[in-house]
């Protein structure tokens, strides 16, 4: 989908933007810790107490002298500071991809980094006070959560299901391994390699361990940030993502439990026991926190088919509030967001499949689909360690880990390392170990029937070989999931829909946008360009909508026509649009004089009319919007009908209508179209009589007519819905 | 279940040959078979449709079709039993083994042809070798019967939007006037080639354990 591919660049980049914030706070606040936490009042109040003593000063100098301009900096001083960064980030971002080659090599990530580090460097170095940085109340609280949400929002439901199992074990064995592997080994460096009296030694084996924990957690928002830019295949993309976010259960853990330890000062088998039980609590806790939240969400935006504009504030305000729902008892925030994302969607899952040389070489007895060595060998390269390892050591306590300091330089040397090092040169590998590669091709409606159909007939044959298998349970999980659960949480019609038919409105979506994005070429959605129209199909056109065509070059006086109306409805509907959308709609189609470009315009009116149908169709409500397209989609009118209400003499009437619950389907487009076929009074213009239902037998009239009618059909903006149109219940099932 | 082997011992070798199915699994598919046929020699269709676990199945017509289906035996044969012996019922059921991990390409490449060739049989129900497009429409049709009222319109749209990217990613160039027949096994393997038959369509055969096997109380 590219709407969707946009947007996901967009929060790669968005990622890796608050990655290198992240670091550039920490990175000046580290290196100024000592100034910024006492100073960082002082020079604030020194400078604004001397303003105001210059203020006073100049009051008491000139009386009442009205202060024309005024410098206020230090108001805006802080807002002021941080939108500057941000700025000058977004900036060398830009100029990163400007600079052809360097894009190749470097991810975005390592360049921020340096950015950060340049920036941080130039503060320090002119002596200038860090304003108030990042503590971690900022880093946990505001930047997370988006970054982590953005990225559960946009998981792939499905890959992530069927390997759940594998990411389960990866993220918990092998985080748990992890953590006490290097805690271990560190503790063992550290008395070995020095002498008993150098401040290594002084490392306790809990605050090896406790670093070993920090460690040892993959960060998504750093995998994320490379791996968006290798477009590794999707299995090993899951793979590390959602080990990476799953793990983040294993690392709260293991954090609070060793800092409680070290507090105390000692650990007893209890003490060990309960931090089992912790693990549990947390880990199920943020599931179910979130499940709870995804509930409430989906069964809200239920009801919020009328105020559309809502609906995105629903998801962020529930899954922000189950985050910090869930930090009030120390759950796991990140892991949350995946179960509310799950409750929300309401997918089946998958079989569970069944991760880094070890855990393979055991996982892979149970996957289908085995992960090779090298599959292994990125998943292990993959895990990089990002900010979040960095605000878990600032958040140390000073009194207990005296070695706080060295903790953290090790820790931005670890992150360094991993970022720049493994984030370089992950591209590369992959390309040398040919690692499958994320295959773009879209998902062809034949492959869904297809698989619809394995599915149906794997069941079938499990039934009857009396074997409760994978896809037992799961169509049973699916019978029930339609039954109540799509029932109570999905309004009206949309939760009958089948799994097919969404898909098919999806896919027509997706050529709609094509097209209107190739430019209204004639791209057949496969890429293939083929002259195959459905009259290659069957002996009788059917109705397939023009991309698929070639088409047609309309006689002159035709166009004239068809632009009259075109204008007169649009002009109507462009009003009424206006009214509830600040976005403008495309460029006034008026001013020039290209007929090609006015008649893509109204393609892309019934592009966004699809669009909006789309969005009614699918259960999660469509992300926020990054095009005025999805704007106008959900208020332009209902395409219930393309009928127009017969008015001789008359240009057809349209209505807006907004997001009225019955959401018909481009197929009643197709209908329409075949409909329209029938209609051999091209000399009237553009009368267009209601279609009348059951479609009948279509005589082809001769084609060109059919397929300007066709044309036609497509090119009105929005048709209204007729009052006299029977269509309720006409296609949705 | 009290069923004795009545197959004695040695004939499992060259149904293991044939089938490729291990022992352990044969005697597992024999004990259900029996349970299916209540003890008879054959199975008839009545039988497999008195399996409840099949009335919510949207394609259970073809799917108990399939099994009396004589070009799914490798015979080379057509038409359709009324009645299927154990032999038979093993033949059909290899259709769904897994592939072996040891297995060279080529022979993937033959376990995927015999895979999709079942898959292609179940469509092609005149056995003309094509799937034509109203066949391609029942499919849909059957495939969307458990949803609910569906016009019958919206599976054919879906059947005909189909149908056309099979032909256009098959045979793109074609004249106005020509006609595509229907979907031949060749393009049916083209347009499913994103889809790793060897892997996706197989079920696990080998831990079924009569003893839980709940859905077998047929009523006879």
């Amino acid at each position: 989908m590219p709407s969707r591919t946009v947007s996901h660049g967009a929060s790669g980049r968005l990622r890796g933007l608050f990655l290198v914030m992240v670091l550039v706070f920490l990175d000046g606040s580290v290196f100024t810790v000592a100034v910024a936490s006492s100073d960082q009042h002082s020079p604030i109040t020194a400078h604004s107490g001397s303003h105001k003593a210059t203020d006073h000063g100049s009051h008491n100098n000139t009386g009442k002298a009205f202060p024309v301009l005024d410098l206020n900096y230090e108001n805006v001083r802080v807002p002021f500071e941080i939108s500057l960064w941000v700025l000058l980030a977004s900036l060398m971002k830009l100029g990163f991809h400007l600079v052809p080659h360097l894009s190749n090599i470097v991810p975005e990530s390592c360049l921020l980094i340096v950015v950060g580090l340049l920036v941080g460097g130039i503060i320090r170095g002119t002596g200038e006070t860090v304003p108030p940085v990042l503590d971690s109340k900022l880093f946990f609280y505001i930047l997370l959560p988006p970054i982590i949400l953005d990225a559960g929002y946009f998981l792939p439901i499905r890959p992530f299901m069927e390997n759940l199992g594998t990411i389960l074990i990866f993220a918990v064995v092998g985080t748990l391994w992890n953590a006490f592997f290097v805690g271990g080994l560190l503790y063992g460096v550290c008395q070995i390699g020095t002498e008993s009296s150098s401040i290594l030694s002084r490392i306790g084996l809990l605050q090896c361990l406790l670093f070993g924990s920090i460690i040892s957690a993959v960060d998504p928002v750093a995998v994320l940030a490379v791996f968006e830019e290798i477009h590794i295949n999707e299995l090993l993309h899951i793979l590390v993502f959602g080990e990476s976010l799953l793990n983040d259960a294993v690392t709260v853990v293991l954090y609070h439990l060793f800092e409680e330890f070290s507090g105390i000062g000692s650990v007893t088998l209890l003490k060990g026991f309960l931090g089992v039980i912790s693990f549990f609590v947390v880990a199920l806790g943020g599931v179910l926190v979130g499940v709870l939240y995804g509930i409430l969400a989906a069964f809200t935006s239920r009801f919020t088919s009328h105020t559309r504009v809502i609906e995105p504030l629903f998801v962020f305000l529930y899954s922000y509030m189950a985050y910090l729902s869930a930090e009030i008892f120390h759950l796991s925030g990140i892991m949350l967001f995946f179960s509310e994302k799950i409750a929300q969607i309401l997918t089946d899952p998958k079989r569970l499949t069944q991760s880094v040389v070890g855990l393979t070489f055991i996982i892979n007895k149970f996957r289908i689909v085995k992960l090779t060595t090298k599959d292994q060998f990125i998943i292990a390269y993959g895990g990089l360690r990002g900010a979040i390892a960095f605000s878990l050591g600032f958040l140390l306590n000073k009194e207990h880990f005296p070695e706080r300091e060295i903790f953290l330089t090790a820790i931005i040397t670890v992150i360094f390392f991993t970022v720049f090092v493994q984030g370089m040169t992950i591209k590369p590998l992959v390309e040398l170990l040919a690692v499958k590669k994320k295959q773009e091709a879209k998902r062809s409606i034949n492959e869904e029937i297809h698989t619809q159909f394995l599915d149906h007939l794997l069941t079938g044959i499990e039934d009857i070989c009396g074997h409760y298998g994978h896809h037992h349970w799961k169509d049973k999980l699916n019978r029930f999931n339609k039954k109540y659960v799509k029932k109570c949480l999905i309004a009206g019609e949309r939760s009958k829909e089948p799994q097919l038919i969404a898909f098919y409105h999806k896919m027509e979506m997706k050529q709609a946008i094509q097209l209107v994005e190739s430019g209204g070429g004639i791209k057949m959605p496969s890429a293939v360009p083929s002259t195959v129209s459905m009259q290659n199909i069957q002996p009788r056109p059917s109705t397939k909508p023009a991309p698929e065509r070639a088409i047609p070059q309309l006689s002159k006086n035709k166009e004239e026509e068809i632009r009259k109306i075109l204008r007169t409805n649009l002009q109507r509907t462009r009003q009424r649009l206006r009214s509830y959308n600040r976005h403008t709609l495309v460029a006034d189609p008026y001013e020039d004089g290209l007929s090609d470009l006015f008649l893509k315009k109204q393609k892309m009116f019934q592009i966004e009319k699809k669009l909006k149908e789309m969005n009614t169709y699918l259960t999660v409500p469509a992300p926020p919007p990054d095009s005025p397209t999805m704007c106008r989609a959900r208020l332009a009118s209902d395409p219930q009908a393309y009928s127009i209400k017969p008015a001789s003499n008359k240009v057809p009437m349209i209505q807006v209508d907004l997001a009225s619950p019955q959401s018909p389907d481009s197929v009643n487009l197709l209908d329409e179209f075949g409909q329209a076929n029938q209609q051999e009074e091209e000399e009237q213009g553009l009368m267009m009589k209601p279609p009348s239902r059951p479609r009948e037998a279509k005589k082809p009239s001769e084609e060109d007519e059919a397929k300007d009618q066709q044309r036609l059909m497509r090119c009105l903006s929005d048709p209204g819905p007729s009052a006299d149109e029977d269509e309720d219940g006409a296609f949705l099932p | 279940m009290g069923a004795s082997q009545t197959r004695p011992e040695h004939n499992y070798d060259d149904l293991t040959d044939k089938s490729g199915f291990s022992q352990e699994q044969i005697k597992n598919l024999y004990q259900r078979f029996q349970q299916l046929s209540g003890n008879h020699e054959k199975i008839s269709r009545d039988d497999l449709e008195r399996i409840p676990a099949l009335n919510n199945n949207p394609i259970r017509k073809q799917i108990i079709t399939a099994f009396f289906d004589k070009r799914n035996q490798h015979q080379n044969d057509v038409g359709s039993l009324d009645e299927i012996g154990f032999e038979q019922f093993l033949m059909v059921m290899s259709h769904f083994r897994p592939v072996n991990s040891t297995a060279t390409e080529e022979e993937k490449v033959t376990v995927r042809k015999q895979k999709l060739r079942f898959l292609f049989n179940m469509h092609d129900t005149d056995n003309d070798g094509i799937i034509t497009l109203d066949e391609y429409r029942t499919v849909v049709e059957e495939l969307l019967s458990q949803s609910g009222a569906i016009e019958t319109e919206v599976a054919r749209s879906i059947a005909d939007a189909a149908m056309l990217e099979v032909a256009s990613t098959n045979v793109p160039h074609m004249a106005p006037d020509d006609f595509y027949e229907g979907i031949t096994f060749e393009h049916f393997e083209q347009i499913l080639k994103g889809i790793e038959m060897e892997s996706r369509m197989s079920i696990r055969f080998l831990d079924m354990n009569t003893a839980t096997m709940r859905c077998g109380k047929l009523s006879s």
